[in-house]
């Protein structure tokens, strides 16, 4: 029976165990879960274990092999969400339906539960059902959703404006701003060798858009020089950092800019082929990038012979993740698109030399690539005069959070974190998170620092926080997020991050002193000196920062100035006062000496 | 003439491609570790053997060793840092030493000593991971895993089975066994098998001999995990 649907499937996609992810994806389509029996069905077919199968599945949030119900909603869980009240609309939507959070309906009809950031921060509060987005969630919606859900409406007939996603785009520079018409970049770039492509690249300074900020005419030069069977284009769309979702929106109106700059480089690397990794959360994106790319493949933008370039044959395949940040770590995001967990290699060998199925590859984010279509356009000196000295260009912002107008800014950088935090109508404004969990909070008295790689550099989530906030609260949901995404490769990220979430939750349970801080503190050093990748070395700043800038948000949760221990042993004997059906004095543990009530 | 770098101010020789704790343990000195093996490819995921190179730290057991280069290991802020790890392994599993019948031959039990290790530090997670007891002849004992891979690579490697595999993620990272019920008994696990001799704590258990050799007269009974310096367990061939 499981042949039925899987094998198209599988046919589809060269029985190729590469293509995993896809596979998998697919297949769960069919009964909202992987059936155990399709695990084998795949792998005697793909010719692997049904333990690496569910070693990969098990890996991704969005692959099940339970059963978890015909509509599976998610609440997208970033502070911003938060701020907006997510957690009474999920409450809410719970009670509607008369099921328990993280549990599944007991006629298997529903599941309600929560998911990281989907990216849709100046439109939520946001959910998923079953992998689509459904954004500015209110009471009244949340009731809709409750009784579409109980008459089980398809999702197909469920109101399209629930599911609409806005660009939401404030402000305008060289990026979004420009008019190109598709192939204009291409044509410009293929009347000359790819290497004087390379040379612009690298004239104009162009630095990784993703936060890192490596050179990128130097990334294409070391891959195109690398040495390999076949060459690869990569383009990062996992999009995973809190507070991001400016690649969403280059990819919902400018893909075309996208997919121009992934050829682009295909020509100056010398690949055949290139991969948008578009995370899981996008899911509704891929037709209409699908729809994007048959077209370009018409006008002779991508396949064979692009644009008469005799020679030039270059193509894009979508692959769709499955709900990881750390996928958005570039050996990772090759480690998935093998069809693998997304463990981040080690290193080196780096990717430009052994990436993609051990090829020299090329991983750029979309914001980078859309920006090469202006260089091969005005050339790299054009290019390299916008900006500060050793930022060139402009660098696209996602605001969210307290502000009037949430939503998308391209600026020059340079631009002062006081700028931004005006133009998007903040006020009384108490820090601005910049690049997300992994990235910095910023107070009031550095609002005059500025967004660039010598100063601030970001991948351009920019999180917007009024007095009215409790930055304790935005640490201990940061620390849960990086607890939550942790590959759980190496010893100290895999439990240092679940001790440090368990130490904001001991704060926040009224249990803290300032040895909890010493231990935050400890765990951070270690996790900065031992951890594998970035998300471990970073997985402490949002608490480390604010220990540091808001030291208020943490004094008035101690309770003692020592130590205080994380149980209560009144409260331990509960459970055999119940068992036992005492509560008299005797069944209570009395504190001695210090005469406080437990 | 052999290329060198100096670890912890000793000459170390090695030879082209090798990594830094296999021209270490080939040369006769310790750098702790778990995951790694010299009969295995690297991991590098317990992270143990971080060692300090020019002034940065890395696992050892990845880096490719050298000329000239500067290694330092045996500091007090690399051993602070390593008896941290194992805390968190410990914490991370169920491990009660003085029930295990893998005590005096565990790795882990063994390190933690070498590094001084007193006290489980962290709060315990005390997981809930029940023993598979299906096969015959060994017992898995998941409370005891560390994640090392080493009965993964084993298995994979060697064997040419893949009997075992990690899934989940982050703390809900597991071990598990290639069937649809999940049980041992239901793969083709053999005792010939180098995944069944390769486990470094208690969780792969041969039945019937646990305490064939008393406690007190075990590997690391005998000497400290420092002193087998290659850190296999030896065959207890008595």
């Amino acid at each position: 029976m499981h042949s039925e649907y899987i094998d198209p499937i599988l046919e589809r996609y060269g029985h190729n165990p590469t293509k995993l992810m896809q596979i998998l994806r697919e297949t769960q389509e069919h009964f909202g879960h992987i059936h155990a029996d399709a695990i084998d069905h795949l792998a005697a077919k793909l010719g692997i274990t049904r333990a690496q199968i569910e070693s990969t599945a098990t890996f991704y949030s969005f692959f099940y092999l339970e059963p978890v119900g015909r509509y599976r909603i998610l609440f997208s869980d970033n502070i911003t969400d938060r701020m907006l009240g997510n957690m009474d609309l999920l409450e809410r939507l719970c009670r509607q339906l008369w099921i328990e959070r993280g549990k599944v309906s007991e006629d298997g009809l529903v599941s309600v539960d929560t998911t990281s950031c989907t990216g849709m921060c100046d439109q939520g509060p946001a959910l998923l059902v079953n992998n689509r987005a459904a954004t500015r969630l209110t009471a009244e919606r949340v009731d809709a959703i409750a009784e579409l859900v109980k008459n089980q409406t398809p999702l197909a007939q469920w109101p399209a404006e629930f599911f609409q996603v806005e660009d939401n785009i404030r402000r305008k520079d060289k990026l979004l701003g420009s008019e190109l018409q598709p192939g204009e970049a291409l044509r410009a770039a293929l009347s000359k060798p790819p290497e004087a492509l390379v040379e612009e690249v690298k004239a104009s300074n162009l630095r990784g858009r993703g936060g890192a900020g490596f050179t990128t005419g130097l990334k294409w030069e070391a891959c195109r020089n690398a040495p390999g069977e076949a060459h690869y284009v990569v383009c990062n769309a996992d999009e995973g950092e809190p507070g991001t979702f400016k690649d969403r929106v280059l990819l919902t109106s400018y893909a075309d800019k996208v997919f121009e700059g992934m050829t682009l480089c295909g020509y100056a690397i010398g690949a055949k082929l290139g991969m948008l990794y578009l995370r899981g959360e996008y899911r509704y994106l891929l037709d209409p990038l699908n729809e994007i790319l048959q077209r370009r493949r018409n006008a002779n933008l991508l396949g064979s012979g692009i644009l008469g370039k005799a020679g030039f044959d270059f193509d894009i395949e979508i692959h769709l993740g499955a709900g990881a940040y750390i996928c958005g770590e570039e050996s990772a995001l090759i480690e998935s698109l093998e069809g693998k967990r997304g463990n981040p290699r080690n290193r080196p060998p780096f990717p430009v030399t052994h990436g993609y199925l051990q090829q020299p590859t090329v991983v750029n984010n979309v914001e980078t690539f859309a920006a090469t279509t202006l260089i091969a356009l005005h050339g790299g000196a054009w290019y390299q005069a916008i900006g500060t000295e050793k930022s060139a260009g402009t660098k696209l912002l996602s605001v969210s959070g307290d502000c009037e107008r949430p939503g998308i800014y391209e600026y020059p950088f340079g631009v002062t974190v006081a700028q931004v935090l005006e133009d998007c109508g903040a006020r009384d404004t108490q820090a601005a998170q910049v690049s997300g969990p992994s990235g910095v909070c910023i107070s009031s008295a550095e609002f005059g620092r500025r967004i660039a790689f010598e100063d601030i550099p970001t991948a351009g989530a920019f999180m917007v926080f009024d007095q009215s906030r409790d930055m304790f609260e935005v640490a201990r949901n940061f620390a849960h997020f990086f607890a939550h995404e942790s590959c759980g490769f190496c010893t100290p990220c895999r439990v240092g991050t679940s001790l440090q979430s368990n130490l904001m939750d001991k704060l926040h349970n009224g249990h803290g002193s300032p040895y909890d801080f010493e231990e935050i503190k400890k765990l951070n050093q270690l996790l900065l000196s031992m951890s594998h990748c970035g998300l471990g070395h970073t997985a402490c700043n949002p608490v480390l920062d604010t220990i540091a800038k808001f030291p208020a948000a943490y004094e008035k949760r101690l309770q003692h100035k020592d130590f205080t221990p994380a149980f209560n042993l009144d409260w331990a004997l509960g459970p055999a006062r119940r068992m036992t059906g005492r509560d008299d004095s005797g069944a209570h543990f009395k504190e001695e000496a210090t005469g406080e009530t437990p | 003439m052999s290329k060198t770098f100096t670890l912890d101010g000793k000459e170390i020789p090695f030879e082209d491609g090798q990594t830094v704790i296999q021209a270490a343990l080939d040369a006769g000195a310790y750098i702790p570790h778990l995951c790694h093996h010299p009969e295995f490819p690297p991991s590098g995921s317990c992270k143990l053997c971080t060692v300090k190179i020019d002034g940065r730290q890395t696992a050892s057991c990845t880096r490719r060793a050298e000329a000239g280069m500067t290694v330092e290991s045996d500091t007090q802020e690399l051993n602070d840092e390593r008896r941290s790890l194992t805390q968190m392994l410990f914490v991370e599993g169920n491990h009660f030493c003085p029930s295990c019948e893998k005590s005096g031959d565990c790795q882990l039990q063994a390190t933690a000593y070498q590094l001084h290790m007193l006290t489980p530090h962290y709060d315990h997670f005390f997981p809930n991971r029940p023993v598979d007891a299906s096969h015959p002849d060994y017992l898995l004992e998941f409370n005891r895993c560390i994640l090392c891979s080493l009965c993964v690579r084993a298995s994979r490697d060697v064997d040419g089975k893949n009997v075992f595999a990690l899934g989940g993620r982050g703390i809900g990272t597991h071990l598990t066994v290639n069937a649809a019920s999940h049980r041992l008994a239901d793969t083709d696990f053999s005792a010939d098998d180098m995944a069944a001799k390769v486990c470094p704590v208690g969780v792969i258990l041969k039945k019937r001999v646990g305490f064939a050799v008393p406690i007190g007269q075990r590997t690391f009974d005998k000497k400290p995990a420092a002193d087998y310096v290659d850190s296999r367990l030896p065959a207890k061939e008595d």
